[in-house]
């Protein structure tokens, strides 16, 4: 319970915004709290309260997994990569070889997301393939 | 018959190694079936073994998986009261070798291992280990690049992070 309390802001925030399918539970000295975000800035809400209760994530103690709920197959996306362009792969895994690129900052439509890391999508040239969804940000 | 001291001696003698002698024969067989159950309950060495007593003579059969244990066995029976001696049938059986060691990467370590491959990806100059669910981060990163790492290490749903980081 006392993780509970720790994190307690943030459970209470999570509920607040609509997170849905709220789930928090303690395993052997590890918060678990899974749900879905409505939306990318309600995860990133979410994220700076975790890094104001403990900063830097030193502690070990949570691992907090809200999803943003899945954007629709057909929504074009921007490739947020910090600078480079970003490997487009025949599978989902680095251990896949590149069939393409997309560009830094070009956009990208979504057909289906496989995980929550990977996202099967065709870039403007047309090329289709998986790309790491931390680096693309599906458009309003 | 007028007998000499010494003849005396030696007829009382033999009167008290009979009586002992009787005495040790006087027990009975079945007492000592049902001490030898009673000891098996106590020795685990003769939990597979099975034993037939004839005039005190006990006979042992049944599997161990050591010398050890087979002599432990005898050791037990004899020092049942009334067991003359004993008939040491007992055969042993190494034990079947171990099974082959289970591989020390676990499926679910193996499949966050690889997710954990693909998020470190970018960021070089952090390591990254798997073991049993819990992912163990060690080297340097920058702090505005943590977050990102951090959400998706943490979707991944490993059991815990063990974030020794530097940060810089």
């Amino acid at each position: 319970m006392a993780l509970q309390d720790k994190y307690k802001e943030l459970i209470d925030t999570a509920n607040a915004s609509g997170v849905t399918n709220l789930q928090v539970a303690e395993t052997d000295g590890v918060l678990h709290i899974d749900g879905e975000a409505p939306s990318g800035a309600i995860k990133d809400k979410l994220w700076d309260l975790y890094g104001k209760i403990d900063p830097n994530f030193k502690a070990g103690d949570l691992i907090m997994n809200v999803d943003v709920a899945a954007a629709a197959a057909g929504t074009k996306a921007t490739v947020t990569t910090e600078s480079t362009d970003l490997n487009i792969r025949k599978g989902p895994g680095t251990d896949q070889p590149i069939v393409g690129k997309a560009g830094h900052l070009s956009t990208v439509t979504l057909i289906s997301k496989t995980n929550d890391q990977w996202w099967l999508v065709k870039t403007d040239a047309g090329v289709e393939g998986y790309a790491y969804a931390q680096y693309i940000t599906p458009k309003a | 018959m007028k007998r000499k001291p010494l003849q005396w001696a030696a007829l009382v003698l033999s009167t008290m190694i009979l009586s002992i002698a009787l005495s040790s024969c006087g027990v009975k067989d079945s007492t000592i079936q049902e001490k030898i159950t009673e000891a098996a309950k106590n020795t685990p060495e003769l939990s597979n073994i099975t034993s037939t007593v004839k005039d005190g003579v006990v006979t042992l059969t049944g599997e161990v998986k050591d010398d050890a244990a087979k002599a432990a066995s005898e050791a037990a029976i004899k020092a049942i009261k009334g067991v003359k001696s004993v008939e040491n049938n007992i055969t042993v059986t190494p034990p079947p070798p171990p099974p082959p060691a289970t591989p020390v990467v676990s499926a679910v370590d193996e499949a966050l291992g690889k997710g954990v491959t693909d998020a470190t990806k970018d960021f070089p100059s952090v390591k990254a280990a798997v073991k049993d669910g819990v992912i163990t981060l060690t080297g340097e990163i920058k702090k505005s690049s943590l977050p990102k790492l951090m959400q998706t290490l943490n979707s991944l749903k490993p059991t815990k992070i063990d974030n020794q980081l530097t940060v810089k």
